[in-house]
C-alpha cells in the first residue's frame, strides 16, 4: 500500500506553491496482515473490515489482488457503447477475498473515515490498520478516537527527472493509482474528453477507476478534479 | 505482451492505456505494435481493458466505411473490440519486469503483492523500525516513468558506501549479489520495470544526510525517485521525524499512519507449524 503514499497534490509541486489548498476528500483506511503473526481467519477478518467500511459509504473499496468496486469485464458486447453498467459491485469485492492480500476503503470525508476507524477499534480484528491521508487529519482522527499512533511514514516528494512528469492535474489523477495502472496519457485523454463534453466527469472517473487494481482510486476526488479542470482550463 | 496483428483493428484504444507509452500504430502494417524494450509487462493493457471479442474483419469494414464518410468515432475508450492483446510466456531475465510491474504478482521473496514491501504498515507487529530509527522507501520509476535496474544499482552502490542497512525482506535486496556493496545481479541491469522500492534503515539523526545523498544521486539517474521516510512513535503517539524533515525543508503533508491495532493472534504452535 505504498501505492497510496505519493498521491500528488500542490503540496508536492516541484516548484513550491504558496498556501496550497488542503485535500479534504481523500482518506484511505487499509488493513494488512503479517505472515505467521496474525494471518489466521484472514478471509473473515478482511470481510469484516469491508462490511464495516460499507456502513460509512466509501467511494471505493478494494482487494489488492482482485480489484475495486468497478472492474473491467471480459464479456462485453457492442451494446455496451450505449448501455454500459458503471455501477459499483461491493459483493464482487467481498466474494473475491480468498487469502493473503491488502484490503482498503476510500472515503471522501473526514467524518466517515473517523467513524469507520472507531468501529475498527471496537471490532479488534488484530490485523494492522493504517490511515493514508494528510498527516494532520490522521493524527486528529487518532486523538478523537483515543488511539495512539504506532508509526508514521511521510511522503517527502519526488526527485530526479521530474521534467519527465506530466502536468499537475494529470498527476493528481494518475497518482491515485500508485501502482501506476492509470496511465498519465489516459488521464490526459479523459481530461480532454470531459472538456469536449464527450463524457461526463462521472463517466471519465469510472473509466480510470477500472484500471486501479487494488481499489484505492478515489472516484469522487477524480470527478471533482475533472469538473474543476473543465471550468478552469487546466 | 504482444498484439495479435490478425485480430487488431488499429482502433488505438490501447495506446493511451499503456503506462509506459510503449504501444503505437505501426504504419507499415496499420496495426498496433508494442515496443518490447519499453514494455514493462505490467499487464495493464491485457487485464485493464474490457473485451468485446468482435470479428476483426467486420470491425475493420465498419471503421473503413465510417472513415470514408469522415464520421467521428465515439467508442468506449477502455475496450479492446477484438481481444487482440495476448500475454507471452516470459523467461529470465524478462520475467523480472512483470514481477516488479504487475501488482497482481506476489513477490517470491516476500509473498506480498504490489511492490512487495511491508515497511511500517505492519510495524505494530513486526517492529521493523524501532524508536530512534528511520526507515526509507526509495522508489524508482514512480509515478509513471519506469526505471532500469542499472539506475537503481547506481544508487544502491552509493547508499551502501554510506553504510546503510538494506532491508533483507525486500524484493530488490533479494536480487543483490552483494548487499554490503549494493551490487545487483548483472543479467537484469538492463531490464525496465514500472517501479521498484529500495528499503534502508538508519538512525533518526542520519535522516538529513541520507536524504541529501539521495537528492544528489537522483541527479545522476534517468528516472524519477519518490521517497518516503518512516519512524516509530513514542507511547504518546508523537514522533521526532517530522520536525527533522521540516527543518530540512521537505514536505510532510501526506503520509501513512499505523494505528497500532495489530497484535499476535496466531497461536505459537500454529506459527511453528507454518515456519
Amino acid at each position: 500500500m505504498t501505492n497510496t503514499l505519493h498521491r500528488y497534490s500542490d503540496h508536492y509541486a516541484c516548484e513550491r506553491i504558496p498556501n496550497p489548498e488542503p485535500v479534504q476528500d481523500d482518506y484511505i483506511v487499509f488493513a494488512m496482515s503479517s505472515r505467521g503473526i496474525n494471518d489466521d481467519n484472514l478471509v473473515e477478518k478482511y470481510r469484516t473490515f469491508l462490511t464495516l467500511a460499507l456502513k460509512h459509504e466509501p467511494v471505493n473499496i478494494g482487494d489488492a489482488t482482485k480489484g475495486g468496486l468497478i472492474r473491467p469485464r471480459q464479456d462485453m458486447n457492442p451494446t455496451a457503447h450505449w448501455r454500459r453498467e458503471h455501477g459499483p459491485d461491493a459483493e464482487q469485492v467481498m466474494a473475491g477475498i480468498d487469502g493473503p492480500t491488502t484490503v482498503a476503503a476510500v472515503f471522501d470525508n473526514y467524518q466517515a473515515m473517523k467513524d469507520f476507524v472507531e468501529e475498527l477499534k471496537a471490532a479488534d480484528l488484530g490485523i494492522s490498520i493504517n490511515i493514508s491521508a494528510p498527516i494532520n487529519e490522521a493524527q486528529r482522527c487518532c486523538r478523537e478516537s483515543d488511539l495512539s499512533r504506532h508509526s508514521v511514514e511521510y511522503s517527502v516528494g519526488f526527485r530526479g527527472r521530474v521534467d519527465k512528469l506530466p502536468d499537475a492535474t494529470t498527476l493528481q489523477l494518475s497518482t491515485m493509482c500508485g501502482h501506476g495502472m492509470v496511465s498519465a496519457n489516459f488521464a490526459k485523454k479523459m481530461l480532454e474528453w470531459v472538456k469536449e463534453n464527450r463524457r461526463t466527469p462521472e463517466e471519465a472517473a469510472r473509466y480510470m477507476a477500472r484500471f486501479c487494481i487494488c481499489g484505492v482510486f478515489n472516484i469522487a476526488r477524480a470527478e471533482r478534479i475533472l469538473s474543476e479542470a473543465r471550468l478552469m482550463n487546466r | 505482451m504482444k498484439i495479435d496483428p490478425h485480430k487488431c483493428v488499429a482502433c488505438g484504444n490501447c495506446l493511451p492505456i499503456c503506462p509506459m507509452g510503449a504501444i503505437y500504430i505501426d504504419p507499415s502494417i496499420n496495426r498496433a505494435h508494442i515496443n518490447t524494450d519499453e514494455c514493462v509487462e505490467c499487464f495493464t493493457c491485457y487485464r485493464g481493458m474490457s473485451k468485446e471479442h468482435l470479428n476483426p474483419t467486420f470491425v475493420r469494414a465498419i471503421r473503413k466505411t465510417a472513415q470514408f464518410f469522415r464520421f467521428r468515432f465515439d467508442p468506449e475508450p477502455d475496450i479492446c473490440p477484438t481481444d487482440a492483446i495476448v500475454p507471452e510466456d516470459l523467461s529470465w531475465p524478462r520475467v523480472v519486469r512483470r514481477a516488479f510491474s504487475d501488482p497482481q504478482v506476489p513477490h517470491e521473496s516476500t509473498g506480498i503483492h504490489g511492490r512487495g514491501t511491508a515497511e511500517v504498515k505492519t510495524n505494530d507487529v513486526t517492529n521493523r523500525v524501532n524508536l530512534g530509527e528511520a526507515g526509507f522507501v526509495v522508489e524508482f520509476g514512480r509515478p509513471g516513468i519506469g526505471a532500469r535496474f542499472r539506475d537503481i544499482e547506481r544508487v544502491t552502490r552509493a547508499l551502501a558506501e554510506l553504510g546503510v542497512e538494506f532491508e533483507t525482506n525486500n524484493p530488490v535486496t533479494s536480487l543483490m549479489t552483494d548487499p554490503s556493496r549494493g551490487v545487483i545481479r548483472e543479467d537484469i541491469l538492463n531490464e525496465k520495470i514500472l517501479s521498484a522500492i529500495v528499503e534502508i534503515k538508519t538512525a533518526l539523526d542520519k535522516v538529513p544526510s541520507v536524504l541529501k545523498e539521495i537528492r544528489n544521486l537522483s541527479r545522476e539517474v534517468d528516472t524519477v525517485i519518490s521517497v518516503g521516510v518512516s519512524t516509530r512513535c513514542d507511547a504518546q503517539g508523537n514522533d521526532r521525524l517530522r520536525a527533522i524533515l521540516e527543518q530540512e525543508g521537505y514536505p510532510t503533508y501526506r503520509g501513512k499512519t499505523n494505528l497500532g491495532l495489530g497484535r499476535i493472534t496466531r497461536s505459537p504452535s500454529a506459527t511453528d507449524q507454518q515456519s
